[in-house]
């Protein structure tokens, strides 16, 4: 504080600032239209450039892993659904890989290529989200309704084969709860060409806008040991450019069997790890599911006829002691389920790591001394889903 | 990696190889000393398992715990026995692809307690939190440790065996 | 009806400075006398109110049909036909609402403001010449009113932020006032190259000046002195956007950001007059730039002589003038549904680092060119 009794020395002039600034603390969140659920970041911003921010979340905190010990393996798969609820099958598929590696049960090939189609499908839906919103966040509204066009067909594909549009609960421990219906794989297979087509379109009129470009190169940039240290998984990691897919390094269901890419960061309009390369890793990654798919509708009905898509497993599924833990590739990063069996037929101890949780804890390191602006283009990179971080 | 050859690297920081009974062999590392292994794991070129998966913690409780808790009654601080909860460290190497479990079996003084890893991985400070939150394990040397997932004035930790569920919370009935 | 009292002052006083000018209602209820005097102002208050209430209706339509063409839906098609009444339909609503105070706002400041932003952008209609003779008021400053009333908006949306006792409000005030004070000075500098190439401040003559020529458009100004008056153009249509807070420069109240920004806490009828202020000084800055740049209400391809003097003329004229800015709307309407928003600092960056540059060189560039 300047000290307003003094008297300037002779000979000097002084300047007396006679206003005292404050740092003004701004709640954005629990409802902010661009914290894509009710996150709360406590930010203290000078003017418009944060000083600090605080996260707070836990505010649809269900306590999953305790509903887990209360309910049987096969009650649980619809819980799964719930915290991704943008990729609901990426959720299913994870949870029962780990109940049917602790159970050794063994899935059927059909049941297993339908899984992949059905996770990439739902890579693809929920990247369309996050391309979405993120204009959205942006201010870009138009993106946000051409990317829900290309998903209202992804749902309604989801709808054919199992009935539901959002939680699905398709995959159950063993396998699938039906086959898939006449005719869907063409379908598959039609939305995958005309996907591809459209792509072009999210690339012409957001990817590669002058403005979009301003907006997210150079903002958020995580380099990669900052994305390593705190745990980040998915594009977030692969956009500060590590090549880290677990499809690829750990392959699980078929990966092994298809081609695909890894796109990674590679600081095309500014640094490596910024917004936009996080923002084009999804977007490129939905090219590399719909190549996947192709290929996996070829190989499925290739191999395998139409019938079994259910292991035989006893009606009520008992597991004896072990301990498990599975990752596998969702859209926001690796989803862990870290499974603790005593032979009864609820799990003892279910953990789920959920990968937007993690993803969302590098805020505070990132956040300070950007703008208020920029805030919402980073929290919007990095694509969260608050169903999961409070699971 | 080979489990053994990993140990080895560790020294005598592991306690146990634990291959039975599980489908992911994992060491028991000595829970002074977690601080200092996370380092070597993430910093040894030989281990580079450069991110941290998650931290879970478990509650593992003797008969008598259970016994009450059917009854209702949560066991008190105090009475919870050395060994009843256990920390499980996913690691992960993003150059190999290789994954390794660490375990840690808590010492209990006043309250299951270890030290926390926050300076080594900072991703380990929000799981803290949630193992703070859910199981009530205390981290030593955490920046904030403070409830993550449950409001602030949530009673018990729901993930404790012996965790009584609330009848009401706040005037709202959860019968 | 605080909202009522500065236009038909504004109108009042402007009649006053009118001096030699010809406007319709003057003719109607004969210049000098008092009561003509007055008259003629609460007539053309009450043609202004009307053009001013019923153009932004016209245009909240049009925006929603054409964003909803853009975006592959429908948009309102219930009510009316066409949808053509909803936007009523939302202002009966809106109407109806309750109209919510926040116990900590500053009441008197909160109150007025959205009334303030609303009547200066209803005094400017006054301004425009719809046609040769369908205008309110003819005033020999016209273009220096007509920026001092679009100015007059920022200290309503300053006074709305101030008042709401938000901070999201508060900080969409502060964006605003450093937005339109900066994006003044492009714009006056090329508001400047139109008086500077006609000589005159009112927009009437303007318009006069720039009929006729090579099949009528040649003495629209951005064809007579291409060289610096398109660019001209284009500073100033940037600039006009950023002051009617348009997409992408719609950080005033950028809703992904700042909520809502200045006008989070309003909520009826008052946050309807923010909404009517909108898109009535869409109208109203895209006329300014149509009867500087684009030869006012001047017909392409049919000589003002043919059909100059009948009432089925003026109708004509006032038609091309509102399909004429009908059409840079609409190239409003089209930036917002496709570009996303910029950063506050970019927004600064643009006006001093490009836009006023720009526009000094083409104010010099004219100098030259008239001077030639």
């Amino acid at each position: 504080m300047t000290d307003l009794e003094s008297t300037p020395k002779e000979g000097t002039r002084e300047i007396v600032l006679d206003v005292r600034t404050q740092d003004m603390e701004i709640n954005m969140g629990p409802q902010h239209p661009s914290t894509h659920g009710v996150l709360r970041v406590v930010i203290t911003a000078d003017g418009e450039i944060i000083t600090s921010a605080r996260p707070y979340v836990g505010y649809i905190h269900r306590c999953a892993e305790k509903i887990a010990e209360c309910v049987t393996y096969d009650q649980f798969v619809p819980y799964t659904d719930r915290y991704d609820y943008l990729a609901a099958m990426n959720n299913n598929l994870g949870y029962c890989l780990a109940v049917e590696k602790a159970a050794e049960l063994e899935v059927p090939p059909r049941a297993t290529w339908i899984r992949m189609i059905c996770a990439e499908l739902n890579r693809i839906g929920s990247h369309l989200i996050a391309f979405g919103t993120y204009g959205l966040d942006l201010g870009a509204f138009t993106p946000f309704l051409y990317g829900f066009r290309e998903r209202e067909w992804m749902m309604s594909l989801f709808e054919k084969i199992c009935g539901a549009r959002l939680t699905y609960s398709f995959m159950f421990p063993g396998g699938l709860a039906n086959d898939a219906p006449e005719g869907w794989f063409d379908e598959v297979l039609r939305f995958c060409d005309v996907f591809d087509r459209k792509w072009r379109e999210y690339d012409a009129l957001l990817t590669r806008n002058k403005i979009f470009i301003e907006r997210t190169r150079d903002v958020g940039v995580i380099p990669a040991e900052m994305a390593k240290a705190y745990g980040l998984t998915g594009p977030c990691l692969r956009g500060s450019g590590v090549r880290f897919d677990l499809r690829e390094s750990a392959p699980y269901l078929f990966y092994d069997r298809v081609s695909f890419d890894v796109p990674v960061g590679q600081g095309e309009m500014g640094t490596v790890g910024d917004c936009w390369d996080r923002y084009f890793v999804r977007m490129a990654e939905m090219l590399q599911s719909t190549r996947i798919i192709r290929q996996c509708v070829e190989l499925c009905l290739a191999e395998t006829t139409p019938g079994e898509v259910m292991a035989k497993k006893p009606k009520t599924l008992k597991i004896p002691p072990t301990e498990v833990y599975v990752g596998v590739e969702n859209p926001r990063g690796e989803l862990g389920h870290y499974l603790v069996t005593d032979g009864k037929d609820k799990a003892f101890r279910l953990k789920i790591r959920g990968p937007s949780f993690c993803n969302l804890s590098i805020i505070p390191a990132i956040l300070p001394g950007t703008m208020i602006a920029d805030a919402v283009a980073i929290i919007g990179s990095i694509d969260i889903v608050l169903g999961e971080v409070d699971r | 990696m080979e489990l053994e050859t990993i140990a080895e690297r560790l020294g005598d920081a592991v306690l146990e190889i634990v291959t039975e009974g599980t489908k992911d062999p994992f060491l028991v590392v000595e829970a002074s000393r977690i601080r200092e292994v996370m380092a070597l794991c993430r910093d040894d070129s030989s281990l580079a398992f450069d991110l941290l998966v998650s931290i879970t913690g478990a509650d593992y409780p003797p008969r008598e715990v259970k016994k009450k808790a059917k009854k209702g009654e949560p066991a008190p601080e105090s009475e919870v026995v050395p060994g009843r909860f256990e920390l499980v460290y996913h690691l992960l190497s993003t150059k190999t692809g290789g994954r390794l479990v660490l375990k840690v079996r808590l010492p209990h003084e006043d309250a299951p307690s270890c030290d926390s890893i926050s300076e080594v991985h900072p991703a380990a400070e929000w799981h803290e939190r949630e193992a703070f939150d859910l199981l009530g394990i205390r981290f030593f040397g955490h920046p904030d440790l403070r409830r993550i997932l449950c409001c602030e004035d949530w009673v018990g930790h729901p993930l404790r065996k012996d965790y009584v569920f609330p009848k009401e919370f706040h005037g709202i009935s959860a019968e | 009806m605080i909202s009522a009292l500065p236009p038909a002052a504004a109108i009042f006083l402007a009649q006053g400075t009118g001096g030699e000018s010809r406007s319709l209602f003057r003719d109607l209820f004969g210049a000098g006398s008092g009561w003509g005097s007055f008259a003629s102002a609460v007539l053309g208050f009450a043609v202004v109110f009307a053009v001013a209430s019923a153009l932004p209706v016209l245009f909240t339509w049009a925006e929603r049909r054409v964003s909803g063409r853009m975006q592959q839906r429908r948009g309102p098609n219930r009510v009316g036909p066409f949808g053509l009444v909803q936007a009523v339909a939302d202002g009966v609503k809106l109407m109806f609402k309750e109209d919510i105070i926040p116990a900590n706002a500053e009441r008197f400041l909160f109150a007025l403001a959205p009334g303030l932003v609303l009547a200066g952008m209803i005094a400017a209609f006054a301004l425009i010449p719809f046609s040769e003779r369908a205008i309110v008021v003819d005033a020999p400053l016209g273009v220096y009113l007509l920026a001092a009333l679009l100015s007059l908006q920022v200290l309503g949306v300053v006074m709305a932020g101030w008042a709401s006792n938000n901070k999201w409000s508060l900080l969409g005030a502060m964006r605003e006032a450093a937005q339109m004070v900066s994006y003044e000075i492009p714009m006056g500098i090329c508001l400047l190259i139109g008086v500077l190439s006609f000589s005159t401040l009112s927009l009437r003559e303007m318009s006069l000046a720039q009929a006729d020529g090579w099949l009528n458009v040649g003495n629209w100004l951005i064809f007579r002195n291409p060289l610096f008056a398109f660019p001209a153009f284009v500073v100033l249509y940037v600039a006009l956007l950023a002051n009617t807070k348009r997409a992408p420069f719609d950080l005033p109240e950028a809703e992904s950001e700042l909520v809502s920004g200045f006008h989070t806490e309003y909520s009826g009828i008052r946050f309807s007059f923010f909404f009517l202020e909108e898109y009535a000084s869409m109208f109203l800055v895209s006329a300014l730039a149509v009867c500087m740049f684009l030869g006012g209400w001047n017909i392409p391809f049919l000589p003002g002589s043919v059909v100059t003097g009948s009432v089925g003329a003026e109708i004509l004229a006032a038609l091309v003038l509102i399909v004429k800015s009908f059409a840079l709307v609409f190239v409003m309407i089209w930036l917002r549904w496709t570009l996303p928003r910029i950063r506050i600092d970019q927004v600064m960056n643009l006006c001093y680092k490009y836009l006023t540059p720009i526009a000094f060189v083409c104010l010099i560039g004219t100098c030259w060119w008239e001077l030639r």
